[in-house]
């Protein structure tokens, strides 16, 4: 990307056996302490090829790995890397004690052999300041929540480039399971307010300007909760929900109606019982 | 000959095939089973793309899969169900209509990756069926319902949610239960569920009845197309396997249902 700075793609797919699971953004940076990810991948196979890669860019080993969110495609690879150099918020680290460990059934089932030994390491470094610095490069971090309930952004102040995380997309629709939509909205005002200069999304190509994946990941979801709310109000099952159209202006954005289709099943249950009247007369 | 071989191998009675049931498009290993529990024996079947099931081509969450049939399109219907082939518990809906189109909308619970189906009846006693492969995680009917686990589900027994759309498409009720919908598969909980429920129109005219199983989602939500008149109110009333009631009244004015 810049200097001493790397993003390694994802498929812009869902986790599937032809990718391994490998759908997700990771960066990569230099620094003179050793080589800085964010997020580790899905597995233990995964995470061990980023380590080789890592040293192979930087001539370094991995001094750091700043996981973003619990998700597995995120997370599953730090069981590459000691527990000491995987940092994570105090929030997040919570969540992945009480909730990491139950992605691997389904990450087992989808992935197969991709995801043999791999077992979740817990963070043994806990991210409370809103600056790190390692060999000479500082590192913004931002505790945000919305596509979950403890996001964490990287701003590598060095060449202003934002690691979002799953807080913005690009070209590929955003997933919800855990998202609070008002508070993924606030998140994105502050990522938009930053002074950075392009932005690694979590999932998608890299965004070599500062707005342009935020303003998609907003303009998705704003449409998807007015569209599903009115959905809700017109007596559309959920069925009808995820077959609705869906507007041009999304036809870049790759695995789009998967990701509608999802949502519904994640959101249109609680828009019933906001929309819907009581009628059983108690 | 090797067609006739074939046609011979077909009109053969044959020990290991039970039924005449026509061959299953779906290709399921417990089509002749469910055909015969079901439709019963000697039931007259075929397949017909005119039943339209539609779900999503991903089951995000097991324990509630959105599953809609779509029989409008052929007359004189006078059941539908769906069936779940490799469900511990096949069969979550039986509708049986009254003055209604042909149209029925709910979440499931799926075991497994299972062919699901619709099935409908003709007032001469056919069946018409059809239907799609869905994969899922296992569990869905074996997992501990969320109000099960959050404890709060007899607060909210009985509350019912939902709302009567008409328009010139028709009109639509939408019906969501407070309910766990205990399948009787999950540590020592006793299977509990709504059971039976009738839909009448102010003039006391059936428009349905459906009878449901543990395999509907907690918390069911019902889509039907019941034929009301312009301002007519739908009345329904429900039962569960405790004898516990549900009643209320839909008033009309809930705007018109869009058409996707």
């Amino acid at each position: 990307m810049a200097d001493r700075a790397w993003v390694i793609r994802g498929a812009d797919t869902y986790i599937a056996r032809d990718n391994g699971g490998a759908v997700a953004n990771i960066a990569l940076f230099a620094t003179e302490a050793g080589a800085v990810l964010v997020d580790a991948g899905p597995s233990l196979r995964y995470g061990q090829a980023l380590a080789k890669l890592a040293r192979e860019l930087t001539g370094e080993p991995v001094a750091r790995v700043y996981l973003t969110h619990l998700h597995p495609d995120h997370t599953y690879g730090d069981a590459a890397f000691a527990p000491g150099t995987i940092a994570a918020t105090p929030a997040l680290a919570a969540e992945l004690k009480r909730e990491g460990p139950g992605f691997s059934d389904g990450m087992y089932r989808i992935l197969g052999d991709w995801m043999r030994g791999t077992e979740l390491h817990m963070p043994g470094h806990a991210v409370t300041a809103e600056r790190e610095t390692l060999g000479g490069r500082s590192f913004r971090l931002l505790a945000l929540s919305g596509h979950s309930a403890s996001d964490l952004a990287v701003l590598d102040e060095r060449t202003g480039t934002l690691v979002a995380g799953d807080l913005v997309f690009h070209d590929r629709a955003p997933t919800t399971p855990h998202a609070d939509l008002p508070k993924w909205r606030a998140a994105l005002d502050t990522l938009k307010g930053l002074s950075h200069r392009r932005v690694v999304p979590g999932h998608g190509p890299l965004d070599p300007t500062p707005a342009a994946a935020i303003d998609q990941t907003r303009d998705w979801l704003d449409w998807l909760e007015g569209a599903l709310t009115a959905a809700v109000r017109d007596g559309l099952d959920m069925v009808d929900a995820g077959l609705m159209p869906i507007p041009d202006r999304f036809a870049r954005l790759k695995v789009a109606r998967y990701e509608l289709q999802r949502s519904v099943a994640h959101l249109y249950p609680a828009l019933e019982a906001r929309e819907w009247p009581r009628v059983d007369g108690r | 000959m090797k067609r006739i071989a074939a046609a011979l191998a077909l009109a053969a009675p044959s020990a290991a095939v039970a039924g005449p049931f026509p061959a299953d498009p779906l290709n399921s290993p417990m089509w002749e089973f469910v055909a015969d529990k079901y439709l019963g024996e000697g039931a007259a079947v075929r397949f017909d793309p005119r039943v339209k099931v539609t779900f999503p081509e991903v089951a995000e969450n097991q324990r509630v899969f959105p599953v809609q049939v779509d029989a409008r399109g052929i007359a004189d219907v006078a059941r539908v169900m769906i069936l779940i082939d490799l469900n511990p518990i096949q069969l979550p809906i039986d509708y049986r209509l009254g003055d209604a189109e042909a149209f029925v909308s709910t979440r499931v619970k799926l075991d497994q990756r299972t062919p699901v189906r619709g099935l409908v009846q003709l007032k001469d006693g056919t069946w018409l069926a059809s239907g799609g492969w869905i994969d899922a995680a296992g569990g869905g009917c074996s997992a501990p319902p969320v109000s099960r686990v959050k404890g709060d589900w007899a607060q909210h027994l009985g509350e019912v949610r939902g709302r009567l759309w008409s328009g010139a498409s028709g009109a639509r009720v939408q019906l969501a239960f407070r309910h766990p919908m205990d399948t009787g598969l999950v540590d020592n909980i006793a299977i509990y569920h709504i059971d039976d429920l009738r839909l009448t129109a102010a003039d006391g005219r059936m428009l349905g009845e459906v009878k449901m199983q543990a395999a509907v989602a907690e918390d069911p939500v019902l889509a039907l197309m019941p034929r009301t008149r312009p301002g007519e109110a739908v009345r329904f009333a429900g039962r569960d396997t405790n004898g516990v009631e549900f009643a209320g009244t839909l008033e009309a004015g809930g705007g018109a249902v869009a058409s996707r």
